[in-house]
């Protein structure tokens, strides 16, 4: 090795120690940003090592792929609004994928079909998962994206016998890769690969539920990581693989802790296609919903000693995380305490409603994880469920035959009073009945999220 | 050969998921969003397979996917690691003060949402 690939070898080390230290410091809200800096620098580092790489000889390309890149990637952060965060971490799973996938096709391309060589059976191996994970991930998460953005419909899209098309598909691309192994120079099989990955990775998330998308965000975020590790494995670059590593194992423990939150396997996420009109509902209920005004709520919210938001995907979509901010400052002025209970799977992905509620000026020793605040709701006085539905509905807890059984859900029940923020009387997204609605202390303020909450506001104020 | 590179790569992969277990089941749900958004960010390493796919005289094929690779893997580069340090300014500990959310808070302003 000559002296320029040690260097570039020491910048790479360089860049994993401090992407370990960025990493370390999202533990802690005081410490991340400094940690995330740490890691942008690691990556710069990187960056500028490999630009004196013995092969590079031209930088036209370079320049041009890195400036263009560079603005849409700075574009889309600073225009973004936060409410999209999972449409744009949906994105960028696709387009870090997308990269993988490509320079694992290119170095197929240049070593097989270009200078007709045969490959190593482990590099092929590399290869091979590299393409695999690699295109599956771009084509589900443009899917996801597509889902979270409403362009395709978010209820499952389901038809008969979809599991067994499914895992056919993938078993004849698992049955080509081995091959491949053995034959690397089959080269219209490589291809074959290729597509039937591309084609996976749609009928994978299309029958899956957007009230499931935690999930599939996860899952996405490990395969376009483990996409990355592989190509580390198949150009011999440690960088890669420790970087795609790190990020292969987030996305799983992400999906783990996601699937735990709603009391169901992995594979029952990927191929039950929960929530989909078929799904049994369980027993219509009885009872009345009993419809509240405005004036009356923002009374009882007024003369509370202590009042919990529970805040879900409807808060989101009707942008109503300042207006529920600004209640809560308005209340905490009248002396009343305030909190704000966060279910691990509320929204459409890990941490999407701390996110808005930071974004809103709530500070982060307001927000309570489930098992914490739990403990804490019979002695609540009022909790305002804005927009969630599912991880509030009693019947997880209480009826086994219910759909979503055994779902750690936030006892907003045991409550003295609930106050249901709801668009309309309709079901909720999953279509399950929520047995919440019609207690006896659960009043159903009907309306736009942020318009309701703003007359709450105006309402507390005066009384 | 070959087989030294895989066995030392299978070092570093299995020390890099324990490693990268221990440090990831530390971070709290709270900053999951940017969890997820930092090691996407951080995996877009692979630019610097990009850029030598880019840059080398590997054939004309080669260069355009390297084009390719390196625009999407520099978009997750630099959104990336902006819009989680865009986030992580976002949370604070108490409110007060007011010159904090300078971009952050006006995201949501913004167009381009939902509807």
């Amino acid at each position: 090795m000559d002296l320029k690939k040690y260097l570039i070898e020491i910048t790479y080390l360089l860049a994993s120690i401090l992407f370990v230290f960025g990493l370390k410091g999202l533990s802690h809200p005081k410490t991340a940003r400094r940690g995330m800096n740490l890691a942008a620098l690691g990556m710069l580092v990187a960056i500028v090592g490999t630009l004196f790489h013995n092969d590079i000889i031209n930088y036209e390309l370079i320049m041009i792929g890195l400036v263009i890149g560079g603005l849409i990637g700075a574009a889309m952060s600073i225009w973004m609004p936060m409410t999209a965060m999972p449409q744009r971490t949906a994105l960028s799973h696709a387009f870090g994928a997308l990269a993988a996938s490509l320079v694992g096709i290119s170095e197929y391309y240049r070593h097989v079909v270009d200078s007709h060589e045969t490959m190593e059976a482990y590099k092929m191996t590399a290869l091979g998962f590299e393409v695999l994970f690699g295109s599956l991930t771009v084509t589900g998460s443009l899917i996801a994206f597509a889902k979270l953005q409403e362009l395709v419909r978010g209820t499952p899209i389901t038809y008969k016998g979809q599991n067994i098309v499914n895992l056919s598909l993938f078993a004849l691309a698992a049955i080509i890769f081995i091959y491949l192994i053995f034959v690397p120079t089959a080269t219209p099989l490589f291809y074959l690969m290729v597509v039937l990955s591309f084609v996976f990775g749609v009928l994978l998330v299309m029958p899956i539920g957007s009230a499931d998308m935690p999930v599939v965000m996860s899952l996405m975020n490990s395969y376009a990581g483990l996409a990355s590790a592989a190509t580390g494995f198949a150009i011999g670059n440690n960088v890669l693989i420790i970087a795609g590593t790190l990020d292969g194992f987030s996305g799983f423990i992400l999906s783990i802790l996601m699937c735990k939150a709603m009391n169901r396997s992995i594979t029952n996420v990927l191929f039950g296609a929960f929530g989909s009109p078929s799904t049994e509902t369980g027993a219509a209920l009885d009872g009345v919903m009993r419809e509240v005004v405005a004036d009356d709520v923002a009374v009882r919210l007024a003369y509370a000693r202590q009042v919990v938001f529970v805040p879900g995907y409807g808060m989101a979509t009707a942008q109503a995380q300042h207006a529920v901010r600004e209640l809560g400052d308005a209340l905490e002025l009248r002396g009343v305490i305030v909190k704000y209970a966060i279910h691990p799977v509320a929204g459409r992905m890990p941490g999407h409603m701390n996110v808005l509620l930071a974004e809103a000026n709530v500070p982060y020793s307001s927000l309570y994880e489930m098992d914490q605040i739990n403990p804490e709701l019979p002695a609540t006085d009022v909790a305002v469920v804005i927009g969630a539905n599912d991880v509030v509905n009693p019947d997880a807890r209480d009826n086994p035959k219910s759909p979503i059984a055994g779902m750690p859900i936030i006892e907003v029940d045991r409550a003295q009073s609930v106050i249901v923020l709801k668009r309309g009387k309709g079901k909720g997204f999953s279509g399950l009945e929520n047995p919440l609605f019609y207690k006896s202390n659960t009043g159903m303020l009907y309306g736009d999220a942020k318009s309701s909450l703003s007359k709450l506001v105006q309402a507390v104020q005066h009384s | 050969m070959s087989s030294e590179i895989l066995i030392s790569s299978l070092y570093v992969f299995a020390l890099a998921a324990f490693l990268g277990y221990q440090v990831i089941s530390r971070v709290p749900p709270l900053l999951h969003t940017p969890l997820m958004s930092a090691t996407n960010a951080i995996s877009a390493i692979s630019v610097v397979g990009a850029l030598v796919t880019a840059g080398a005289n590997y054939g004309k094929v080669s260069k355009i996917l390297g084009l390719i690779a390196v625009i999407s893997a520099t978009i997750n580069v630099v959104g990336g690691f902006m819009i989680t340090d865009r986030m992580l300014r976002m949370f604070k500990e108490k409110t007060g003060g007011s010159d904090k959310d300078k971009t952050g808070g006006s995201g949501s302003n913004h167009k381009g949402g939902r509807h």
